[in-house]
């Protein structure tokens, strides 16, 4: 009979603790892990930039990456426009922060069964105020991620992922950012007024938010990177 | 005609003032030249101050940036005003010289007639006009491609930035110049119909120049009243219309289309519109010279 007792007891434990899943500091350690395993990549790509106020042609790019939290993206045959916080496109990115983290778990996310976690920052100091991440908890793998700071706004990261799985990094990054006023004067310009409709609203043209989108074609990782890359 | 042409055109590459223009053009764009080249980082910064909020720009982009396409549309620009006078030099001393000299009378007793007469002198002034703007491209953009090197173009205007591939920038500079030849020539036409009125090449020069100064003023002022009303018939609204050749299409999400122009019908509207003034500059300096009391 108490062997019976006994042996329910540790069963609904059992069924307990696997309903209650994995913590989100298990989630976040799987993915630590998994990004750790790379220390540096060299990545190539196309790159498309979508800001409103910037018609840019599609870019060829290489992609740096080197530990803790250098990253370079190089335009191979042209000029690009790289928006401030790119650093954030590398996911090892939002978990450097010397003092830790507090980490809140917000359930998951209705339709993508993504579950969201939250990293705040215990440093007062720290630049970053509130990361956001969406995991997918099976693969081990961040699929959105916002950012808030104190500096630069808002970012916000869409990966999708492919044959790189394996070590955290994604086959399609789109970065999303706030971008400032942009005027110059018309003095200085002289534009050619070709009668075609401008836009008549200001406030379009300021505050929006503009997206890079990298598609990667390759990876070589843990080959090694010079420094020389970053300067 | 032929002969008469040759004449023309002897008579003005053998003046020294000719070479003035083409001292000038040189002067500016190799004192532009090297000022980019030495401090171009300063000029980049500050082209680029509206926008270091929300980009990185490393001192390789701005080396990239600073191209040879990109210092050639900065001369152009520049240029813009200086042109005009250096071609009314020529044009508005083209039958004022003549007249002042007391040449003109002479040439009427020989056996041409005044319309063909007044061709030669227009077509000898726009032979000018056109061997001072391919001394301009040789000297802007071949110059400065050899200087600087050639990468992507990036253009920026008051509301917006292009950015074009390098490959996609040749072909529209050679549509900006030959566009720039008619607008130049819409000047030589409107400073040859001075001439006629003139006995003394100064008037028409700086009557040219006023004119040109005062109507660019006009099409780049932003009253509402002008906008509509003035502005689409000065032809210095439409002497722009070459930077139309560096305004491109892009996709939905803001991807340069290659090869594409954002309103080419506005450009070949503008392109028709500096014919027209040159026709009717010409056909009332002939008109005029032909009713003319020819006394010097």
């Amino acid at each position: 009979m108490i062997m019976k007792k006994s042996f329910l007891f540790f069963l609904l434990l059992a069924v307990l603790v696997n309903a209650r899943g994995q913590t989100p500091e298990e989630i976040v350690n799987k993915v630590k892990a998994k990004l750790e395993k790379v220390n540096d990549y060299e990545a190539r790509g196309k790159m498309k930039t979508n800001v409103v106020f910037i018609k840019a042609p599609l870019a060829t790019v290489k992609v740096y990456y080197k530990k803790p939290n250098k990253l370079r993206i190089n335009n191979e045959s042209g000029i690009s426009f790289i928006p401030k916080g790119s650093v954030n496109i590398n996911l090892n990115n939002l978990f450097i922060n010397t003092t830790g983290f507090d980490i809140i778990d917000v359930g998951k996310e209705a339709g993508t069964d993504l579950r969201i976690i939250k990293l705040l920052p215990k440093d007062e100091n720290a630049d970053v105020v509130l990361s956001t991440l969406y995991i997918d908890e099976v693969q081990s793998l961040i699929k959105k991620a916002k950012t808030t700071t104190k500096e630069n706004g808002t970012y916000e990261l869409e990966m999708s992922y492919g044959k790189y799985a394996e070590y955290g990094l994604a086959d399609k990054v789109i970065f999303s950012f706030n971008t400032k006023d942009y005027k110059l004067p018309k003095g200085i310009t002289f534009d050619y007024d070709d009668g075609s409709k401008k836009e008549t609203n200001p406030d379009k043209l300021k505050n929006k938010k503009g997206k890079v989108e990298i598609v990667y074609s390759s990876y070589i990782i843990n080959k090694g990177v010079p420094d020389s890359v970053f300067k | 005609m032929r002969k008469l042409l040759r004449i023309e055109l002897f008579k003005i590459f053998k003046r020294p003032r000719t070479y003035i223009a083409f001292g000038a053009i040189a002067a500016i764009v190799v004192l532009i030249q090297v000022a980019l080249k030495f401090d171009g980082k300063s000029y980049m910064d500050l082209l680029l101050n509206n926008l270091k909020d929300s980009f990185d720009f490393s001192d390789e982009f701005k080396t990239k940036l600073l191209n040879g396409y990109l210092i050639c549309f900065v001369i152009l620009n520049t240029l813009l005003i200086q042109m005009p006078l250096l071609v009314a030099l020529i044009s508005g001393d083209s039958i004022a010289g003549e007249a002042n000299m007391g040449t003109l009378r002479l040439s009427m007793t020989k056996p041409i007639s005044r319309t063909n007469y007044m061709l030669v002198k227009f077509t000898a002034s726009v032979v000018y006009t056109l061997a001072l703007l391919v001394w301009m491209a040789a000297l802007a953009l071949f110059g400065s491609m050899l200087i600087f090197g050639t990468n992507d173009l990036v253009v920026l205007r008051s509301e917006g930035i292009e950015q074009m591939k390098d490959f996609d920038v040749l072909w529209r500079y050679i549509a900006a110049f030959g566009y720039a030849a008619v607008a130049l020539t819409t000047v030589s036409a409107l400073a040859f119909l001075l001439s006629v009125f003139a006995e003394n090449s100064i008037g028409p020069i700086i009557a040219t120049m006023s004119i040109v100064i005062v109507f660019t003023i006009l099409s780049e002022m932003n009253i509402p009243i002008y906008d509509q009303t003035v502005k689409p018939y000065l032809f210095t609204s439409h002497m722009v219309a070459w930077k139309g050749f560096f305004y491109v299409k892009a996709d939905a999400e803001g991807t340069t289309i290659n090869g594409s122009i954002e309103n080419l019908p506005a450009i070949l509207r503008s392109l028709g519109i500096l014919l027209v003034y040159i026709v009717v500059f010409f056909s009332s300096a002939v008109w005029v010279f032909r009713r003319k009391d020819i006394l010097t």
